[in-house]
């Protein structure tokens, strides 16, 4: 890419299982108006800066409304600005960053609004799950059963027997994810999957498919979330800090089932043979990715890293928002974005190193993840969630994350109560996140890093 | 399945174009939504159509199941680096080199070699679900085939590793991929669900 690009601000609405009492356009105002006043502006005075709009909503159907985005733009009163709508399903609103991110590395536009939304509540829940179920093959996939977890939940059992071995400490492992989200979830007002729950409570929870079970799964939610995102000159001219981002991008088959067998690509600090032995450690482990691994989450790491320097991410990297749709999807990913090698994922939780502070020693965690609460413990509006992620990375990397959550006023704004064990979760200088956005069963998926400007990485992977 | 008190629609081909009759879709009142106050916060927009989808060259794939025939496609082109890979889910064209692939009954492999590569199993289904509850989906290995099919299981607990064998809705068809389903390798004609057989 030719020009650097510079996020400057972001902001989030509320997050709920349902809003009734707002329109999706309220719920994208709220967001715009936080990331105005988050660099101490007014909507009006962001406004003016913005030169091109990108607007991500996963499902035309849900919302019942085609040019959906159409309608925010006006509501947004951000015409006659040029404006077009994403669609990645799960990753949705990763890609619609990354879109706004090619507007400004090109040079076309100064200053590019990414904004996503998802609204899940007006329809019925049997009938949302018809819908995201046509995101699947409508010939090959829909007819059964018309249930999206049921297409990801074939490739959740085969990595449960692979490489969980269908151990009790595996399935321990798991619950653990859930529980931390949750428990994160509970520290953030946007979120409405925050929930004080225990390793037994998740393994007791009602079987969905297994080997997932209601805790395992992530939610459902309506909200909008979105960044601003610029050039150096219009970034430094809104605020005094914006973080450089960079966006990778991948992509797979939409049918898990026409997946062809390759050889595993490495990452920046993998060795040619190191996956030699891994078919004898793991039995049934021979396909790549097979059912087990996203390579389009490989795909988009590989060139995210690559385009930043970065060499190791748990090395390199200090906070991580992940896509949770599933805790065994997530610790699939943490093999495909090379967190750990393929076949250890499990270890980035049983180290501690994926908590804010490590529970085994007390000390800060590694690479802490999903501190918002993901999309078990914060919310999955699907268009919205990949926007979320990066803007809850972007508060650890300005320190500013205890004061977008610790706020009183916020709290009783969203009607919601501060627990009275409220932690703040802030990454003590933090100078470098990553955000994965996800589709479904891995047929898009984007990688966005970001990097406070005095901590820029060069491209060979040095500071 | 029921039309209460319309009657479908149905769709000919004349000269290339297809000519609807009957229903499409039908109208019902909408209704006010009302918050615990009374308050309104919105209405319902009932909505019911039908759509009508194309096959095209996939056709050739669904027709066959309800005559007992897994059809696959196979790229014979000798300069692509997918020469000779035989793909199910069919595909029309070869991913790689884009040529038309060529068709491939695959029935007798299917029988004989089909085998569980990963399967599921959920009491939880969507709208316009049509499969008995709970219901079990296969991921089925062919030997030489590249791909991996997934279909319901309808008879028996499927496990990885287990052999399995096609089953065709021979009677009454719907001509969707509900017409190919897989049960246990040993399975007795008796114990199939109704409307479908190992053969033709
Ligand atoms: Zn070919």
């Amino acid at each position: 890419m030719s020009k650097p690009v510079y996020m400057v601000t972001g902001g989030m609405s509320k997050f709920g299982r349902a809003q009734p009492d707002k329109r999706t356009e309220e719920l994208c105002i709220d967001a715009l108006t936080e990331s105005a006043h988050f660099i101490d502006m007014s909507p009006a005075e962001l406004k003016k800066y913005i030169h091109t709009a990108y607007y991500g909503h996963f499902a035309d159907h849900f919302g019942d409304q085609l040019l959906g985005e159409s309608v925010i733009h006006d509501r947004l009163g951000l015409d006659p600005l040029g404006n077009i709508g994403v669609k990645t399903g799960g990753a949705t609103g990763g890609s619609t960053i990354w879109e706004a991110y090619k507007t400004v590395a090109s040079g076309y536009s100064d200053c590019t609004l990414a904004m996503g939304w998802e609204r899940m509540d007006e329809v019925p829940t049997d009938e949302g799950n018809h819908l995201i179920s046509s995101a699947a093959d409508k010939d090959w996939e829909t007819p059964l059963g018309h249930i999206y977890t049921g297409y990801y939940a074939v490739m959740a059992q085969r990595y449960w027997k692979v490489f969980g071995k269908e151990e009790d400490s595996f399935r321990r492992t798991m619950a653990e994810i859930a529980v931390k989200n949750r428990g994160y979830g509970r520290m953030n007002p946007h979120a409405h999957g925050g929930k004080d729950i225990s390793v037994e409570d998740v393994i007791n929870s009602p079987v969905v498919a297994y080997p997932l079970r209601a805790y395992d799964c992530c939610l459902m939610s309506v909200g909008a979330a979105c960044v601003l995102l610029a050039d150096e000159r219009t970034a430094y001219k809104m605020c005094d800090d914006p973080l450089r981002i960079d966006v990778g991008a991948g992509s797979h088959t939409l049918r898990v089932a026409c997946r062809r067998n390759m050889e595993i690509p490495l990452l920046p600090h993998e060795t040619k043979d190191q996956y030699n032995d891994l078919a004898d450690r793991f039995p049934g482990s021979e396909r790549y990715p097979g059912f087990s691994g996203f390579l389009a989450a490989r795909m988009a790491s590989y060139y995210a890293y690559n385009m930043t320097g970065i060499h190791d991410p748990t090395e390199d990297l200090d906070v991580v928002e992940l896509h949770d749709a599933f805790t065994i999807s997530d610790i699939q990913t943490y093999e495909d974005i090379g967190i750990r090698p393929y076949g250890d994922g499990r270890t980035y939780v049983e180290s501690g190193d994926c908590y804010h502070t490590n529970p085994h020693t007390g000390e800060p965690g590694k690479l802490p993840a999903n501190l918002s609460g993901g999309l078990i413990g914060n919310m999955h509006a699907v268009g919205a969630t990949g926007i979320m992620q990066v803007v809850e990375v972007g508060q650890h990397l300005w320190n500013r994350w205890r004061e977008m959550h610790a706020d009183e006023e916020k709290w009783a704004r969203f009607g919601r109560t501060k627990p009275k064990d409220w932690k703040d979760l802030q990454v003590k200088g933090a100078k470098r996140g990553l955000a994965i956005s996800h589709a479904g069963v891995g047929s898009h998926v984007t990688a966005t890093i970001l990097q406070h400007p005095d901590h820029v990485l060069d491209r060979r992977g040095s500071q | 399945m029921s039309n209460e008190g319309y009657e479908p629609g149905k769709v000919k081909v004349k000269n290339n174009a297809y000519k609807f009759e009957g229903a499409f879709h039908h109208i019902e009142r909408n209704q006010p939504i009302l918050n615990e106050k009374g308050d309104l916060v919105g209405v319902t927009n009932p909505r019911n159509m039908t759509y009508v989808h194309t096959y095209g060259g996939e056709a050739v794939f669904f027709e066959n199941l309800s005559k007992g025939k897994i059809i696959a496609s196979r790229c014979d082109n000798k300069d692509c680096t997918a020469f000779g890979s035989i793909f199910m889910p069919f595909r029309i064209h070869c991913p790689d080199c884009l040529s038309r692939n060529t068709h491939v009954d695959i029935t007798d492999i299917a029988k004989t070699t089909s085998r569980v590569h990963t399967f599921m199993i959920t009491e939880r289904t969507g709208a316009f679900n049509t499969l008995p509850k709970p219901i079990k989906f296969v991921n089925v290995e062919f030997e030489g085939v590249v791909t991996i099919l997934m279909g319901p299981m309808l008879f028996g607990r499927p496990e990885i590793g287990m052999k399995v064998v096609p089953i065709f809705r021979t009677k009454d068809p719907t001509y969707t991929i509900l017409d190919l389903g897989w049960v246990p390798k040993g399975t007795k004609e008796s114990d199939l669900p109704e409307f479908y057989t190992f053969d033709a």
